[in-house]
């Protein structure tokens, strides 16, 4: 992982008083507030629409904050966004990667993009284990290796901070370990995690964030919510 | 720079690899050409009327570019991804536009030639094709600048193959008209004329306009 700017290292990786997001009149999210200090894991739950995406995407620099404080590795957004991208790894329903080209062609791509050398390119394939596959399109990987190139995709760059978005999904239990390391505790980044999946989000999260309708329903350290708890917010 | 270089080269990789615009683009040109050759029945076409079919055949072939030129990073995530990268966000304008111009001008290798076969009159020479790759060079970065500025527009709403068109056609309207009136005495009758200045200098001048204007305002068309 890439190290903090002098002044930042004792900085929380999150602060959020406040934040609120709007699209047209409907509010995405509202007044959520928290603090997450850095290397530590903030699991986020709720429903469909719920404004999780939303989060992870304000996070990441790609929509503005309407109104509060958004403070993401020190700087504040959207004043400073320019500072926290490139820092940041995003992991979402979409992959972002272009479907005509091979995992090696576009990795190299977002490699040129983040100044990244090519030879970090190859770990990374390699640690997704992409095997004779590296260079086949992409339209021709199933969704579980689109998923495994996404991964390599989001790490390419030794982000600071990881925004996962359903991280597992379409990956088997095989894949899902294959990935571990790279995006899970053991990878020493500071994550932030959109999950269905209260025990196992519990389990890896130390702070947990529950969202319903864009406001906060829920938050606690992970250690002291019971997953029934999690469960009442999708009733 | 660099990020220029590498977004182009994306860019080619990926007509390369599945070739979309390119043959899109020089197929409906010369369509159009042979629609012209039949329905004005006349096989020489020469001076103004020559001048106009061939910069409006170029000027619909770029719409059709224009539309799809964002297309793959809006529908598979480019977009998001180069915002989350640490490089100046103009840079993505730059390479569209200049992603657009070889296009254009690997569509004119096309173009060119189906119109001298089908359409027009007087012979050919070094000096016409010197003087029409000039103009045609001048034409390319309007349609270049000004395709990428309207696509990034476009791409944003939700009617982007409307919005295109109608965005582009107002904006590009001078091109033409500078154009035709510049070619219009170097495709005459009686072989290539002197080109008139005033024309190359307006076009020239819109060239640098648009380009100014596109490097100012193509951040903002990228932000939330």
């Amino acid at each position: 992982m890439s190290p903090a700017p002098p002044g930042e290292e004792a900085a929380p990786a999150i602060e959020l008083a406040g934040l609120t997001r709007r699209y047209g009149l409907r509010a995405a999210l509202e007044d959520v507030s928290l603090t997450l200090p850095a290397g530590a894991t903030l699991v986020v739950f709720g429903p469909n629409g719920a404004g999780k995406s939303t989060l992870l995407r304000v996070l990441a620099t790609l929509l503005r904050p309407h109104a509060g404080t958004t403070r993401v590795l020190g700087h504040e957004l959207p004043k400073d966004g320019w500072a926290v991208r490139g820092r940041v790894g995003l992991l979402g329903h979409d992959p972002l990667l272009y479907r005509d080209l091979s995992p090696r062609e576009n990795l190299r791509f977002h490699a040129r993009l983040h100044g990244v050398g090519d030879e970090r390119v190859e770990e990374v394939l390699d640690a997704v284990r992409l095997g004779l596959r590296t260079d086949d399109p992409l339209h021709t990987f199933s969704r579980g290796m689109v998923q495994r190139t996404a991964v390599a995709r989001a790490i390419l760059h030794d982000p600071a901070l990881l925004l996962l978005d359903e991280p597992r999904a379409n990956l088997d239990p095989a894949a899902a370990e294959l990935v571990e390391p790279l995006i899970g505790a053991a990878s020493g980044r500071t994550r932030v995690i959109s999950s269905h999946d209260p025990a196992g989000g519990l389990a890896e999260g130390d702070l947990a964030l529950g969202l319903v309708g864009g406001r906060t329903a829920l938050l606690a350290p992970a250690g002291e919510i019971d997953p029934a708890q999690i469960g009442a917010l999708y009733r | 720079m660099r990020t220029v270089l590498t977004l182009l080269r994306k860019e080619l990789l990926l007509e390369r690899k599945v070739p979309q615009l390119v043959p899109a683009m020089a197929l409906f040109s010369v369509t159009t050409f042979v629609v012209f050759h039949f329905a004005l029945q006349q096989r020489d076409v020469d001076g103004d009327l020559a001048a106009g079919i061939l910069v409006v055949t170029l000027l619909f072939a770029t719409i059709l570019g224009i539309n799809r030129l964002y297309v793959a990073d809006r529908e598979e995530g480019g977009f998001d991804a180069f915002l989350l990268a640490p490089v100046d966000r103009t840079a993505l304008g730059v390479a569209k536009a200049l992603t657009l111009f070889a296009f254009l001008v690997l569509v004119e290798f096309v173009m060119v030639p189906a119109f001298a076969i089908l359409l027009f009159g007087p012979g050919v020479g070094w000096e016409l094709v010197g003087k029409l790759v000039l103009v045609l060079a001048m034409v390319n970065v309007g349609l270049s600048v000004i395709g990428a500025l309207v696509g990034a527009l476009a791409i944003q709403t939700r009617a982007r193959d409307l919005i295109g068109p109608l965005v582009a056609l107002p904006l590009l309207v001078p091109v033409v008209i500078t154009a035709a009136r510049a070619l219009s005495p170097v495709l005459g009758a009686d072989g290539p004329g002197a080109m008139e200045g005033q024309f190359l200098a307006v076009l020239g001048l819109y060239d640098l306009v648009f380009g100014l204007l596109a490097y100012a305002l193509f951040d903002f068309l990228l932000e939330d």
